[in-house]
């Protein structure tokens, strides 16, 4: 497929940057963040985004969804990363969202899915532990066999929109032990099951999370997702799309990041100059512009790989996870040296994209995870 | 069937009763290549010498030039057909150079009738190698400050100065060269684009050696050189307006060979099996685990780099103008280059040390040479420091 957006496609981002214009700036991040907001997104925003049909993009109209890509998905993320906006569509499209539509039966997903593009369902994943770190095997929930159903017994850290989920999709080990890949399993637990607690976390870029407690959580055989022991390579795959959405998400976040910068430096005056006009910032201006370049393709490139199903899907996934770690966390660390002092300040905007930049990186996998993914993927 | 895969079938068959059989299979890079000339040998290239005959005579050494001037007057997805079908049966160019890509579209872009006539068959041809003459001693970054002089005697210029890193200005025969006709006017306006027959009188050349031991650099002298006025491109003192033109196609040219030349270490294996013979293997990976990191770096450098390529390419094919990334592909692909050939470097050690003689096998003499060469990439053709001035310029809107 073409690196190259079709007429729909720009239509799809025109209409996406207007919207996050006129409804979601900047300031309303922050306005969540003051307030402590307790959802810690727009439940009115969401259900305007899903009557647009951005909710829904990716899935197949059979479950409610508008049939199209994820090379229109990432132009959808792609914008709303421009403002960093909250609403949950890591957690109930690329996560939890994606693992029911790859592997879910067909009543777990006529259940939740047409709910899920109608806005009216949150879903979250609980994958990641305390000691996981970016490996996906490294799973020490247990879920016992309880009668025809399971018992499941563990704790999640940092699950996506947990706090507000309908329900979760938790992995646990149905066998073997921590680090080992076969014998994970997907569960479907809806909120509200006993044994379950939900605390909200608070991150350093505000993005929602919570511990998910189970003791002793019991569900019945209908909630195991795909094949019992055979869940990691359904994760992975789930990860791999999730990791795709978070990076055109961050594309996003990086350009307007480097967009408040270039503007910085046009108009801040110092020695009675514009501070643009130093060469040692030009420099440093273009390497950055660079890099995004060089991100945009690499985004585009997989949202393709999904679509038409490409073999080398998971390794356009680690290289676009990894040039978008390294280059938002660059355009935003030059972002706030170039504003100098007021980058410092709480009050200008620039520092909510550093915090993301970081928060982003570390979130399935930082570069070097990624570089270390390639060269393995490539047999080195 | 479409016009364009009637082209296609037509094209197929032809290449298949025309390209010599030992030919095949030898295409895909550049330097497989001949370049032509006055002074080039044929002697030992009997099946190029066939190739390039048959090749001009149905006008595919220069495609899309109209057919007066030597080309096929072909349309550019035909073009795109004839390239494609070169590469199914791996067939090298039949001619490659500065002709080609350079001054032959300046002159189809700027050139007088006269001008287009004289040159551009002799070009498709391959009978008349070129070189550029820009950069002198005293103007290289600083390209519009150059001091070769022209002053118009009857119905000649007389030249005198000096131009350097002339590529192969030793074996070229005819020579594309800015000079100043105006010392009086602003720099950039007093600039002339000039062509001049290497075989006349006053004209010298001395070849440059480099830290990689040799090179394919000249410094060409000009002492009293009579060029008559008709040789003068587009207008007299409208010269920077052709030089940057002509830049741009130097830089798209260089891009391209760096992106082609991308992930694979060439003839002598990709990175990755270099890697394994010179570093082994530890439970499948590489023993060692920085340079791993950094071999994976490298590839998704140039991955990313290839992709941005495309996405150029496929803007470009969809019809839009061209967009702020090819901006950055003459300072991105030479510097993943350089990072690739320093690599190659580290990963081949003490054995990477070697000039030439005994205990260092062809393939890591080839690493050393092409180590120290590649320090000129960031440099020639327009620095990484002026490249990354354009972009903060004329692409971020960064103030003088």
């Amino acid at each position: 497929m073409d690196l190259v957006l079709s007429e729909d496609q720009e239509l799809i981002a025109k209409t996406t940057a207007d919207f996050v214009k006129r409804k979601s700036p900047i300031a309303r991040v922050r306005e969540l963040r003051d307030t402590n907001d307790p959802v810690g997104f727009s439940r009115a925003l969401w259900n305007e985004m899903a009557e647009l049909g951005w909710v829904g993009i990716a899935f197949p109209e059979s479950v409610g969804g508008a049939g199209l890509g994820f090379a229109e998905l990432a132009v959808v993320l792609e914008e709303l990363g421009r403002t960093l906006a909250p609403e949950p569509f890591l957690s109930t499209v690329l996560l939890a969202g994606q693992a029911l539509l790859l592997a879910g039966d067909e009543a777990q997903a006529a259940a939740w899915l047409p709910r899920v593009c109608k806005g009216e369902a949150i879903l979250a994943l609980a994958h990641q532990e305390a000691r996981s770190r970016y490996d996906l095997s490294a799973v020490e929930t247990r879920a016992e066999q309880a009668g025809a159903g399971f018992r499941l017994t563990g704790e999640k850290i940092q699950v996506l929109d947990g706090h507000v989920a309908d329900a979760i999709v938790v992995v646990a080990r149905t066998a073997g032990g921590p680090g080992e890949a076969k014998g994970l399993t997907l569960f479907l637990v809806p909120k509200g099951a006993a044994g379950l607690t939900l605390t909200r976390q608070a991150r350093v870029d505000g993005r929602n999370a919570a511990l998910v407690r189970l003791d002793g959580v019991s569900v019945g055989a209908d909630a195991v997702i795909g094949a019992r022991d055979a869940g990691h390579e359904l994760l992975t795959r789930v990860v791999d799309r999730a990791t795709l959405g978070l990076s055109a998400e961050m594309l996003g976040g990086m350009q307007q990041a480097f967009a408040l910068t270039l503007e910085h430096l046009k108009h801040r005056m110092q020695f009675g100059v514009p501070i643009g006009s130093f060469q040692a910032l030009k420099h440093r201006a273009a390497n950055v512009f660079i890099e995004l370049e060089l991100a945009k393709s690499a985004v585009m490139a997989s949202a393709r790989a999904v679509d038409t199903d490409a073999p080398d899907f998971a390794k356009l996934v680690s290289l676009t996870k990894a040039r978008c770690s390294d280059a938002y966390v660059l355009a935003a660390n030059e972002g706030v040296q170039m504003f100098g002092g007021v980058g410092m300040t709480d009050e200008y905007d620039i520092g909510f994209y550093m915090k993301r930049a970081r928060a982003a990186e570390l979130t399935f996998g930082d570069a070097a995870f990624h570089r270390a993914r390639w060269a393995t993927l490539s047999g080195y | 069937m479409s016009d364009l895969e009637s082209f296609r079938s037509e094209t197929r068959a032809w290449l298949e009763a025309q390209c010599p059989p030992a030919l095949r299979g030898r295409g895909g890079s550049e330097l497989e290549g001949v370049w032509g000339g006055r002074k080039f040998d044929w002697g030992g290239h009997a099946d190029q010498k066939l190739w390039l005959e048959r090749c001009a005579g149905r006008g595919f050494t220069a495609p899309t030039w109209p057919r007066a001037y030597g080309g096929g007057d072909l349309a550019p997805e035909q073009a795109k057909v004839l390239a494609e079908e070169l590469r199914r049966i791996k067939a090298p160019p039949a001619v490659i150079g500065f002709g080609l890509t350079m001054i032959g579209p300046t002159l189809l872009a700027f050139g007088s009738e006269e001008q287009k006539l004289e040159h551009l068959p002799r070009i498709a041809r391959a009978e008349i190698r070129w070189c550029q003459g820009y950069s002198e001693p005293g103007a290289g970054s600083d390209l519009a400050g150059l001091q070769t002089r022209a002053v118009l005697d009857g119905d000649h210029y007389v030249i005198n100065g000096t131009k350097v890193w002339t590529s192969s200005a030793d074996e070229a025969d005819w020579i594309f060269a800015l000079v100043r006709t105006d010392p009086n006017a602003k720099k950039q306006e007093g600039i002339t684009f000039i062509l001049i027959d290497m075989l006349t009188p006053g004209v010298s050349v001395r070849p440059i050696k480099l830290i990689s031991g040799s090179s394919p650099f000249c410094e060409t002298h000009f002492e009293n050189v009579r060029v008559p006025k008709q040789n003068v491109v587009h207008k007299v003192n409208a010269g920077w307006t052709v030089a940057k033109a002509l830049l741009g196609h130097e830089r798209t040219m260089v891009a391209e060979a760096f992106g082609a030349g991308g992930g694979a270490g060439g003839k002598r294996g990709t990175l990755s099996e270099r890697a394994k013979h010179h570093l082994g293997n530890e439970n499948g990976r590489l023993a060692d685990p920085i340079l791993r990191d950094q071999l994976a770096q490298l590839e998704l450098d140039t991955r990313a780099f290839a992709l941005t390529m495309q996405r150029a390419k496929d803007a470009a094919r969809a019809g839009h103008q061209p967009g702020p990334e090819s901006s950055i592909f003459k300072v991105y692909g030479t510097e993943v280059n350089m990072r690739r050939q320093e690599l190659l470097v580290r990963i081949a050690g003490p054995q990477a040390l070697g000039w030439e003689g005994p205990g260092f096998d062809p393939e890591e003499l080839a690493t050393t040479r092409d180590w120290l060469r590649s320090r000129g990439n960031s440099i020639e053709g327009g620095t990484s420091e002026v490249q990354r001035n354009v972009i903060a310029k004329h692409v971020l809107g960064l103030p003088d």
